[in-house]
């Protein structure tokens, strides 16, 4: 302390600094300058293809000695039969009640003694399996893992219970407004005629109906290894997981798979305000957006960044603004849900009963300033470069690695395409993110879903006048 | 945490490891010792920095200790530790408000924090040019903090914190049962009787000369421990790190931690809570040991064997043989002061807890009268073990972990000798650990139930 005060004397900087500062001894004026940026070093993939039509994927990674395997099949929950939402994902929860010799719990059990993770599921498009487990037991974890994806056995008892599991957690769901919101947003958004809407964990009705039946027919038609692409990455060589997958999956029967009908979204309705009543909720959960886009969309890095300053970063406005200016929220964001097809795009956050009609003011602010003002440049410069100098962090590990090639896997994109990912990014101008904000963002036609205490949030948002205000059940349909 | 995750996020969730048991024809996951090289100095102001290079991805990771967290809080000012952790971010004499995310950001890294009973974190990751960067902006809030320190600051992120609360806690089923165990688990008064998270009230009691006192006492170079870890040499760390942190004073006095005695329950508490849930809930919680204390290894054990995954003992029983729960889930949270083991199902609609409570006294007299299997113990062992792999995945995972060994046995690397504990774990440890904590001791039972169905509680004496 002493030292430091003489410093501060000498530079005459002492009277002017308040009790408790210091002098700095090291110029701090300005944040040291960043040295040139390190080289991305994407691992590459290696692909290949077995007699059955099943395509794998390899990039090896050494450094630790695990692998991860992830399988995907074109059996997610768009090929929901439209009176029974819920089957693909029930199917792909299935998978490990029961494959080979193995039971439910054999299974478990096998899967922690190999100290491995063994998980199975389905999201809208693709249902997964996921391994990851040391490199010394690579064989035995996929001697389990073939089971689990060839050879389930959807045994009665197991169909039941689980299904009686599901109803029970549908139950529960009414306890849980951040999985009510996306639920009720997508049937509003999507409607009843687009499977997007449809909810991806069943109905009570359509949980109720299940067999084991309609499991064995989803899973017969649509597991197939000609409509299955596989990646390992890890500590395995090409010729290794060739090897390694040949023996377990090589006999796997081709069959053949139905081509999804063609879907279109709905014509959005006008802006509303649709409310879930949760009575005496502490917060109020927010939903606000429409369609996005598909993956495929040339505008996909213009709309990344875009997203990184409205919605997809800390110092992203919504945060910036929700946050740490007011205060009604611990964290607002928004995102591009892009799959095959145009998923929604959503902004979100859980508010302070008593803001909410103040937090929604400032959802749609910001929602419309991105697309009536251009970017400032050194707002632009900050996302670009946190997206482009991130991306050696997205390949750090080996479930890291697999993400990234999963986002290209499963939307039928290139997998070179991370070559020139860098440069896309940084050639996005600000002209750019004004033209995706006007495109894609529609503040007219927004659905703004808002989950909480009617009694107390009705009145605010009335006054609001934005919209009509229209009252939800969970599921988002009308209550008459 | 600042930004998401789990306010009480544990440093690493040990749990168990692995060895080779001949007898069952397997051998070990791991060929290798398992080992992360260091270099570690101190500078003269008291701040430890360790060093550990890697260069297999070209980032780096900067990870702060602070040796406060809300087992350092007093009554009447709950929340505080976390609540100044938000702080921290706020800015500094030479970052004004906002610029500390806008500058890491615009360099491609990453950043957060979180607060636990017995420490407090704050962490960088991102390229490996942005090193300096990192340091330089973790330096400045720890020397030149205080001025910047304003009231409309404390008022906001008082805010964000309340927010961080209802959304953690008051809109979450269940999200009250935590500090409604730890109230009676612990006496008035006992640092560890609170949430980190604190109450509202006492939230809103912190007056902005608290949290200067607060950073005075407890953000002192010889209160902290960095962890420089990545694509960089420990010369230039060493280099950095003392341009940076070498100006910022030590904290001449001392800081006094709190150390209450050993406690344990006179007797069985029983309570009950109304929430707004659709299914009861039953919650146990013993005291057992202080984290990397004797019984620690063997409680984590005890704790997976007994409920941890569906490989588990009661989840065999409530969830799939009798089908009478939907859930069950059990823990061992070993502590710097004390520890606990917690336990808790729910239960399907239609039983009582009355059913599941028999039956979860009934699988622990059961491990306590007879131990586990030699291949439950392995089968614990090697998830342990394949965890230990997992962390080795990244910078930021190692570098927590070489600060919470530093910080809890003395030495960073102590990664072989912890697996080792899990290692040495024979079913008689497990067995006797179960008598002694679970089986032969006072716990707390809580009862959730839906609003007006006090009758589905756990009646006192209908268990032994």
């Amino acid at each position: 302390m002493k030292a430091v005060r003489a410093i501060a004397a000498m530079t005459g900087l002492l009277a002017t600094l308040p009790a408790g500062q210091l002098a700095a001894q090291v110029d701090r004026t300005n944040p040291p300058p960043l040295g040139p940026a390190p080289t991305l070093r994407v691992p590459t993939p290696v692909t290949t293809r077995l007699a059955n039509g099943l395509e794998l994927v390899v990039v090896p990674m050494h450094e630790v000695p695990v692998v991860n395997v992830t399988v995907i099949v074109r059996a997610g929950s768009v090929r929901d039969p439209r009176d029974g939402p819920g089957l693909a994902t029930f199917t792909a929860n299935m998978l490990d009640e029961g494959a080979g010799r193995r039971t439910a719990l054999e299974i478990a059990d096998e899967a922690a003694f190999l100290g491995a993770q063994l998980n199975t599921g389905a999201s809208y498009e693709w249902a997964t399996v996921s391994l990851h487990v040391p490199k010394r037991q690579i064989g035995p974890a996929l001697d389990l893992l073939a089971d689990v994806v060839v050879h389930p056995t959807f045994p009665d008892s197991e169909v039941i219970r689980q299904r009686d599991l599901r109803r029970t957690g549908i139950l529960q769901l009414r306890d849980q407004p951040t999985a009510q919101a996306p639920i009720a947003f997508n049937a509003i958004v999507y409607g009843a005629n687009h499977p997007y809407g449809w909810p991806t964990g069943g109905t009570e009705a359509s949980t109720t109906a299940l067999d084991r039946a309609k499991v064995q027919a989803f899973y017969d038609t649509y597991y197939r290894p000609n409509n299955t692409r596989v990646i390992v990455v890890g500590d395995v060589s090409l010729a290794e997981a060739r090897q390694l997958l040949e023996s377990r999956l090589g006999s796997w029967q081709r069959g053949t798979v139905p081509v999804l009908a063609a879907l279109e979204a709905p014509a959005p309705a006008s802006r509303t305000f649709y409310l879930v009543d949760k009575p005496a909720a502490a917060q109020s959960v927010i939903r606000i957006g429409q369609v996005g886009v598909p993956r495929n969309t040339p505008d996909f890095y213009a709309l990344r960044v875009m997203n990184t300053i409205l919605g997809g970063s800390f110092t992203s406005r919504l945060n910036q603004n929700l946050r740490e200016t007011h205060g009604y929220t611990y964290g607002a964001n928004s995102a591009f849900a892009m799959r095959r097809l145009a998923g929604p795009f959503t902004a979100a956050a859980s508010v302070v009963t008593a803001k909410t009609d103040s937090s929604l003011i400032e959802f749609l602010r910001e929602l419309r300033r991105i697309r009536d003002e251009p970017v400032p440049a050194e707002e632009l410069e900050k996302a670009k470069a946190y997206i482009t100098l991130g991306m050696p962090s997205d390949f750090e590990t080996t479930q890291g690695t697999a993400g990234q090639f999963l986002d290209l896997l499963t939307n039928d994109l290139p997998l070179s395409l991370y070559s020139t990912y860098l440069a896309r990014v940084t050639a996005v101008t600000a002209a750019d993110v004004q033209r995706v904000a006007r495109r894609y963002l529609d503040p007219d036609h927004f659905a703004l879903v808002v989950v909480g205490d009617r009694s107390q949030i009705e009145t605010g948002i009335r006054a609001l006048n934005e919209g009509p205000i229209s009252l939800r059940d969970l599921w988002g349909q009308e209550i008459h | 945490m600042k930004q998401s995750g789990t306010t009480s996020l544990r440093a690493v969730g040990l749990v168990a490891m692995a060895v080779c048991f001949p007898v069952l024809g397997t051998s070990r996951l791991l060929a290798q010792a398992l080992h992360v090289p260091y270099e570690t100095f101190t500078l003269p102001n008291g701040l430890q920095v360790i060093v550990h290079e890697d260069r297999s991805v070209p980032i780096v990771a900067v990870n702060t200790w602070y040796h406060v967290g809300s087992g350092d809080e007093h009554t009447g000012r709950t929340g505080f530790a976390h609540l100044f952790e938000h702080i921290m971010f706020m800015g500094s004499q030479h970052v004004p408000t906002g610029r500390f995310d806008q500058l890491l950001e615009g360099a491609g890294a990453d950043n957060n924090g979180s607060t636990t009973e017995d420490r407090t974190n704050y962490y960088e990751t991102g390229p490996s040019n942005a090193a300096e960067l990192m340091l330089y902006l973790d330096s400045d809030r720890m020397g030149f903090l205080i001025p910047e320190i304003t009231a409309e600051k404390v008022d906001l992120q008082r805010g964000v914190v309340q927010n961080e609360r209802r959304q953690r806690v008051d809109n979450q089923p269940y999200g009250l049962a935590e500090e409604n165990i730890l109230s009676r688990l612990y006496p008035a008064g006992h640092p560890y009787s609170w949430p980190v998270i604190g109450s509202m009230a006492d939230l809103q009691a912190a007056s902005i000369e608290d949290v200067r006192n607060f950073f005075r006492t407890n953000y002192a170079p010889n209160n902290a421990t960095i962890v420089i870890s990545g694509a960089i040499s420990p010369a230039e760390a060493r280099r950095l790190a003392e341009k940076w942190f070498g100006e910022v004073p030590r904290n001449p006095t001392p800081v006094q931690r709190n150390s209450p005695a050993p406690f344990t329950l006179a007797h069985d508490v029983f309570a009950t809570l109304e929430d707004r849930v659709q299914l009861p809930r039953v919650f146990n919680a013993w005291h057992t040991v202080r984290s990397f204390s004797d019984d620690d290894a063997a409680l984590n054990v005890l704790a997976d064997i007994l409920a941890a995954g569906r490989s588990s003992r009661l989840y065999k029983r409530l969830v799939y043989d009798l089908q009478i729960a939907t859930q069950v889930t059990s823990y061992h949270d070993a502590l710097k002061m004390d520890g606990s083991l917690r336990l808790f199902a729910t239960a399907r609609p239609g039983h009582d807890l009355n059913e599941l409570q028999h039956e979860i006294d009934a699988q622990i007299r059961l491990l306590a009268d007879s131990g586990p299997t030699a291949r439950e113990i392995q089968r614990v062992q090697n998830q342990t073990e394949s965890q230990f792999l997992g962390q080795m995945e990244t910078v930021l995972g190692k570098a927590d972990q070489l600060n919470q060994y530093q910080y809890f046995v003395g030495t960073p690397d102590y990664f072989e000798q912890d697996l080792n504990r899990y290692r040495r774990i024979t079913p008689a440890d497990v067995q006797r650990v179960a008598r002694q904590y679970l089986a032969s001791a006072h716990r707390v039972v809580l009862s959730v139930v839906p609003q007006g169905q006090t009758n589905l509680a756990v009646t006192e004496g209908v268990t032994p």
